[in-house]
């Protein structure tokens, strides 16, 4: 039988039990990968339970630096027999299915084209530890130990994590390591190691750190000036606000006085948690939420009044499945159409679409200055795949001489020099007026906020042509945000093509690497990674440049593609679609197979009954 | 139909420690039905305020949707204000106080934005103790879209449309004590004497005051069979007692019969005096608060007046142990921590 033989280029998947601590045990693996220099992508697959269902853990290892999903698993390695027949299915041939045999493999399930590494980790647990929790803790710990052996990591490495990891816990570091070496002596002594697959120490990790997008929110926060967080609890959102909260405590407090200097409130519901988030704006202060679809989706009538009455307002949007409970534990690219357009009336909305964690920091902090300069909600998009999974990320940086934009401001001063204010009042012609916070003059500036039934001073009017003239300044403003929004990357191919593949947020390391591949097959392409909504010209200009796109998203109605057609009034015909939907981040092998289906000469089954395949389907 | 404000002012119209007229507190002319109850409290607002020389500036009033959303606009026009979500004042009004602790926030809802839409946001507002002023003004109807039974509206009352309501009704005083709310008052809008004293007394206090203030309405609830028309709120309501309110910087000038009276300290210094005329309740006691409550239910009476009060309550910035400084005055230097802080993150992230 042949094994597969890489060094440095390969994917891996644990398959557990959640809530039996295989996390951490997962994740000492990927990061003593990270740690020899080996650019890793892990990704949790768990489910919507605390304990007892099946959890999976895929690694991407890649020298060349893929981040995202390859699609296949080279390596399955699997203590979990309710997985266990889906789990060896999935293995390449030619690959490595390495399980705990404590409980032979059912002959059924046996194939004769992976190979099958057996280790009785109950067992050696059972003989080992006497407390049943040990036991099942540091069955976790014996297979990375075993892995170590398996694929050649320097045990040192792990030694050296696991200080690091329970420095202050001290007690606890020798009887991991010694787990460690447990695992490590058993496939030392019954297999030959390495095995086909191994790694080797690289220098391709550089100042890059491990990271999810979630933690790189919530300091985006804190270095944005957020001082009101308000949110109700919500996969896979949450740990924005427990960032935020973690490093509010160790930076925010006031040293005089040993207080504060932020304030989170967990609302009793979404609907609660905007409604602070839009008090507390327009009240001056910087202040966010962090949600998910239906989250998003409750706080939609607010996003319509924050619209309308101009008020700054940020929402971190980490999408997932639908609906409510749809699969809340799987990511997915979905709210786009809804919070572009959130809420009834006219509205738009201003979207962040970032794609690595330093982004999301970066991102996040502009996030205030943009909801104040622009006086409307700014919707950050990102998703579970990015948020919830240890991202490799350039450091987060910055600069110490940047100052928050408040935006147009007025202060004491210069009410007093004013002869009548006027709240919707378009004085630099950019349709962004000048906003006042409360408590700032005994006599001017005071007006009563509402959504619309109100002329440019803020006086209450029900005629028509105001609300008409408010309606065309806001489209306005809606111009001048293009110019202050993040611009799209593009990435030129080196042969001439008039074919481009346009794609946002966690789609970019799969979409890059299928481009390397499609390339080799003869499909130069393009690229675009669009930013932000509103679309800045350039990204009408590129579309127009080519014959045709592919739109790659991780939704089933192509809901980029349809915002668009929307914005530019284009045909359906130039846009096509790359889509995956299954809940699981969209793979380059998928990307590679979508755009080869409908390229003119490459496909060779009917366009429409593969498209429809294939956007379900993403593990070929 | 008047249409217009009159400019005209009587010359010695008296002024406050700010040198402010009343007229000062006023807003823009009210809309609403004449003789609608809610104007009634708004000019009950705009006397407690000039009374007590507030900078207008300094007030922030905040409504949901509905005829008693409408009435901000009638009053306190100096200050800041904001018509918000149908049943989501307290939410916006969680949020701005967090961001400026130092304002007063003045919350005005009805029984519709109040009792059903904002039910769940007006429940969580009285847990967390947020300071601010909760005024209900309570018609048991639906005014703006014309006269449907609110959640109020007592079983068996009839409005316009003639209909006696089959649901029991929300009583907000009494769902606000199970909560733990630390100031809860009821008063009637037909009743300056009681309600001037009272707003006042819930401006002083450190948390979350309810005022649920009876307030008929006049077009579509004002008839022989609701339970919330003026001549059956004159007939069935029972105070607790009379209520006088003397601001910090008063002295105390008013003799008050013995025995029967009390004096309080509020947070601020001001001294609530208290007159007991319903014996059963003691209104620094919850339970006895919550017992006179439905006793008087039951036996048809509308209590009001100061029904309970909390004195030692602790606001919601107390709980949390936010900064004394109002959060939306702090500056970079108070809230960025710089790159040095963040190349030690990246150093444990690698």
């Amino acid at each position: 039988m042949q094994a597969l033989q890489s060094v440095n280029e390969f994917v891996i998947k644990f398959a557990n039990v959640n809530g039996t601590g295989s996390a951490s045990a997962n994740n000492l693996f990927a990061k003593a990968i990270f740690r020899m220099g080996l650019p890793v992508c892990p990704k949790n697959i768990f489910p919507s339970n605390i304990q007892g269902l099946p959890t999976w853990y895929e690694v991407r290892v890649s020298e060349r630096g893929y981040l995202g999903r390859r699609g296949g698993v080279d390596i399955m390695l699997s203590v979990n027999p309710q997985s266990m027949p889906q789990d060896i299915r999935e293995v390449e041939p030619g690959g490595y299915f390495i399980y705990d045999n404590t409980k032979p493999l059912d002959l059924r399930l046996m194939r004769n084209d992976v190979n099958i590494f057996g280790i009785p980790l109950t067992r050696i647990c059972n003989e080992e530890y006497q407390d049943p929790r040990q036991r099942q803790l540091f069955r976790n710990v014996i297979y990375v130990g075993a892995l170590a052996a398996l694929l050649d990591i320097d045990f040192a490495v792990l030694t050296g994590l696991v200080e690091d990891q329970f420095k202050g816990k001290d007690k606890l570091i020798l009887p991991n390591i010694h787990a460690l070496e447990l695992g490590y002596q058993y496939a030392q002594e019954h297999f030959e190691c390495p095995i086909g697959i191994r790694v080797r120490a690289s220098d391709k990790v550089g100042d890059n750190i491990l990271l999810d997008g979630n933690t790189a929110l919530g300091l985006g926060a804190i270095y944005g000036g957020a001082t009101v967080a308000a949110w109700y609890p919500i996969t896979p959102s949450t740990s924005v606000v427990d960032a935020f909260e973690r490093y509010a405590k160790r930076l925010r407090i006031d040293p005089g006085t040993g207080r504060k200097n932020y304030a989170i409130l967990q609302a009793e519901d979404e609907l609660a948690a905007i409604g602070m988030v839009v008090g507390a704006s327009w009240n001056g202060a910087r202040a966010f939420t962090a949600t998910s679809g239906p989250g998003l989706s409750l706080m939609s009538e607010f996003l319509g009044l924050a619209y309308f009455a101009e008020i700054p307002t940020v929402l971190f949007d980490v999408q997932r499945a639908g609906p409510s409970t749809g699969m809340p534990t799987r990511t997915q690219q979905s709210d786009v159409l809804s919070a572009a357009y959130a809420s009834h009336g006219d509205t738009k909305q201003v979207l962040l679409f970032p794609s690595t964690p330093k982004e999301c920091f970066d991102f996040g902090a502009l996030s205030f200055d943009l909801a104040e300069r622009l006086q409307t909600p700014i919707i950050l998009m990102t998703d579970l795949d990015l948020g919830m999974n240890d991202n490799m990320s350039p450091p987060l940086t910055w600069d110490d001489a940047r100052r928050y934009d408040r935006g147009k401001v007025l202060n004491a001063e210069q009410l007093e020099q004013m002869e009548r204010y006027g709240r919707y009042l378009d004085v630099d012609g950019d349709g962004i007026c000048y906003r006042t916070i409360p408590g700032t003059h005994p006599e001017k500036g005071a007006f009563f906020t509402r959504g619309t039934s109100r002329d440019e001073y803020a006086v209450y009017t029900e005629k028509g042509e105001e609300y008409e003239k408010n309606m065309h300044r806001l489209m306005a403003k809606w111009e001048t945000i293009k110019a202050w929004v993040p611009r799209p990357l593009e990435t030129q191919s080196e042969q001439e093509t008039d074919t481009a593949i346009l794609f946002y947020g966690t789609s970019e390391e799969s979409s890059m690497e299928a481009r390397d591949y499609l390339a080799e097959d003869g499909v130069p392409l393009n690229a675009m990674r669009v930013r932000a909504f509103p679309f800045n010209q350039e990204v009408a200009d590129f579309i127009a440049r080519h014959e045709r796109v592919f739109v790659i998203e991780q939704n089933r109605d192509a809901q980029l593609r349809t915002l668009l057609m929307a914005e530019f009034e284009l045909g359906p015909d130039k846009l096509k679609s790359v889509l995956c939907f299954d809940g699981t981040p969209i793979s380059a092998r998928n990307i590679r197979k979508q755009i080869l289906q409908q390229m003119p000469g490459y496909n060779v089954t009917p366009l429409r009954r593969e498209r429809m395949v294939a956007g379900a389907e993403n593990r070929s | 139909m008047s249409y217009q404000l009159p400019k005209f002012r009587h010359p010695d119209l008296p002024v406050n420690a700010l040198g402010y007229t009343r007229a000062d507190y006023e807003g823009s002319i009210s809309t609403l039905c004449a003789g609608c109850g809610h104007d009634s409290i708004s000019g009950a607002i705009v006397r407690a305020c000039h009374e007590l020389a507030l900078e207008p500036h300094k007030i922030a009033k905040l409504s949901g949707i509905g005829c008693s959303s409408k009435s901000p606009t009638y009053f306190l026009g100096k200050s800041h204000g904001f018509n918000s979500v149908h049943g989501r004042m307290p939410s916006v009004v969680s949020g701005a106080n967090m961001a400026n602790r130092d304002l007063l926030y003045l919350g005005v809802s009805g029984d519709g934005d109040t009792a059903s839409i904002g039910m769940g946001q007006f429940a969580h507002a009285v847990r967390r103790n947020l300071n601010m002023v909760y005024i209900v003004m309570n018609n048991g109807c639906y005014g703006l879209t014309k006269g449907q039974d609110s959640a109020t509206a007592d079983a068996g009352s009839a409005s316009k449309k003639g209909d006696p309501n089959p649901f029991s009704a929300i009583d907000l005083p009494g769902l606000a004590l199970q909560l733990g709310a630390t100031f809860v008052a009821r008063s009637f809008s037909g009743d300056k004497g009681q309600l001037v004293p009272l707003i006042k007394a819930a401006i002083s206090h450190r948390g979350f005051a309810l005022i649920d203030v009876i307030s008929p309405c006049v077009t579509f609830n004002n008839n022989p069979g609701s339970t919330k028309s003026y001549d059956f709120v004159r007939e069935h309501a029972e105070a607790t007692g009379t209520v006088d309110f003397v601001p910090m910087r008063e002295e105390i000038t008013t003799s008050y019969p013995a025995g029967r009276s009390q004096e309080v300290t509020l947070h601020d210094g001001s001294v609530l005096h208290l007159e007991k005329l319903a014996p059963d309740l003691d209104p620094f006691d919850r339970v006895s608060a919550m017992v006179a409550l439905q006793r008087h239910s039951a036996e048809g009476q509308i209590l009001t007046g100061l029904i309970y009060m909390d004195k030692d309550s602790r606001d919601l910035h107390d709980i949390m142990e936010t900064s004394r400084r109002p959060l939306n005055s702090l500056v970079e230097e108070d809230l960025c921590p710089g790159d040095k802080v963040l190349a030690n993150i990246n150093a444990s992230l690698r």
